[in-house]
């Protein structure tokens, strides 16, 4: 049976990794390369890289930090952030990247997921999707989550996935570094409704949050920063809970 | 010296900089020319569609160069699609026949989720220097829609592994190897495995 997994985030801007409150708010949490030595050893299933300065300069930290990374850790990596075109996507890959998420190009651009999935593979093209709260259900939001698409999540979920996403990461807006438990609701639509693993982001602040987006709901694989940057948890710690639960963890 | 087969699809780094990191000496092989006596031990890693790598195979003229170093039993390791190519066929290609080494076709995985994707055990049928000091139903990292069902009668398959049914993950004719996880992305376990297919393989 298949492990759920355990997948730090690390947010990249020039030359270090920070952390956000509502996507904002940003404090340095350490260095990267360091952060994601001592996760592999403690035992991350993952590692997610993501370039929140959007520029040049953070993409080529990003590019750099993969890099290195990809030398010393032999786990999936997934980098994001900016992602626009199939040259930057080409260039993450190059880096030693496994899978690279897309967000906003995606929703400018759709097209951009098919073109991804034949070009790399659909193992190798996430879809990111920030979720926000509105009068009935979720949108899918563009440019770090100031811009409302208009389209419901679910139905971006479904319509990514039949261009080529092989895997969705689904940040809460509304919880994202609030600590108060993921989007429990949320996540178990998109779960429900799609044919590829769900990996849950934002909100987890305890142990029970990250069992219940398992439990209620039906992530695949859970990512954390916050938690783990600032040492409230390990990777240990979770998996030992999990398993308590009976939760099936590597 | 290990020959890495690129056939211009999946991203090889990861697997190079396992054998780098674990010190052995491996060059990417392009083309039938660089198929030479220095080689040791072949590894033909796998990304990408079934169709796709067996035109692109043939393309560069590595098709027939395989299929020699096979008959000869010279130590190959199949990852993931390498693993696939070494059957007959597949359903995701099915104009396309594969090298034919083992028989049987790789067929869709009869689950829910498709790819099959994430951390799952491997269930050991018979003990061989691959697996040496790894213990059974250890963990590898697996990314794939098609596989090799379970067929009983195999006296070939290392190991098996289940999702939504039993598949071959691991089989071994001679010096002839193929995986169907990633040992290049299965963390200390995946090091170990390829250590020893290089070292005791």
């Amino acid at each position: 049976m298949l492990a759920t997994r355990i997948i730090p985030c690390l947010d990249v801007d020039e030359g270090g990794v920070f952390k956000g409150i509502r996507f904002k708010n940003l404090v340095p949490a350490g260095d990267p390369v360091r952060l994601a030595q001592r996760y592999y050893e403690e035992g991350a299933d993952e590692l997610t890289f993501l370039d929140i300065g959007a520029s040049w300069k953070s993409r080529k930290t990003l590019i750099e930090i993969v890099e290195k990374v990809s030398r010393v850790i032999f786990i999936p990596l997934c980098a994001g952030g900016g992602v626009k075109s199939l040259s930057d996507i080409k260039e993450l890959l190059r880096a030693g990247a496994d899978k690279v998420s897309i967000c906003t190009a995606a929703l400018e651009n759709p097209s951009l997921l098919r073109e991804a999935s034949l070009a790399f593979g659909s193992q190798s093209v996430v879809l990111s999707i920030d979720a926000g709260r509105t009068g009935q259900g979720w949108h899918a939001f563009m440019k770090g989550g100031r811009i409302d698409s208009g389209l419901e999540a679910v139905d971006w979920a479904r319509k990514g996935i039949e261009l080529g996403a092989g895997e969705i990461l689904l940040n809460s807006i509304d919880r994202d570094g609030t600590k108060e438990g993921y989007d429990l609701e949320l996540l178990r639509i998109i779960s429900d409704k799609v044919s590829v693993p769900v990996i849950a982001s934002g909100g987890a602040g305890r142990l029970e949050d990250i069992y219940e987006a398992i439990n209620t709901g039906k992530a695949d694989a859970v990512l954390l920063a916050s938690l783990l940057h600032f040492g409230q948890l390990t990777i240990s710690k979770i998996k030992n809970y999990l398993k308590s639960k009976g939760v099936k963890v590597r | 010296m290990i020959g890495l087969i690129d056939y211009g699809a999946g991203n090889l780094n990861s697997v190079r900089r396992a054998f780098e990191t674990l010190g052995f000496k491996n060059r990417l092989i392009t083309s039938e020319e660089q198929m030479d006596n220095s080689l040791d031990k072949l590894v033909v890693p796998g990304v990408g569609a079934f169709g796709y790598a067996v035109r692109e195979l043939k393309r560069r003229g590595l098709w027939p160069a395989i299929k020699n170093w096979l008959k000869e039993n010279r130590p190959f390791l199949g990852i993931c699609l390498g693993l696939q190519l070494l059957f007959e066929g597949s359903e995701e290609s099915p104009e396309e026949p594969g090298l034919g080494f083992f028989i049987g076709k790789c067929l869709k995985l009869p689950s829910v989720k498709v790819p099959h994707t994430g951390w799952n055990e491997i269930e050991l049928s018979q003990s061989d220097s691959l697996f040496e000091g790894i213990k059974n139903r250890e963990y590898f990292y697996f990314v794939h829609s098609y596989a090799v069902l379970d067929k009983s009668d195999n006296d070939k398959v290392l190991a098996l592994t289940s999702y939504g049914g039993n598949f071959i993950s691991a089989i071994k004719q001679g010096n002839i190897y193929g995986v169907q996880f990633h040992p290049e992305k299965s963390g200390p376990a995946g090091l170990k495995l390829l250590l020893n297919w290089s070292a005791k393989c």
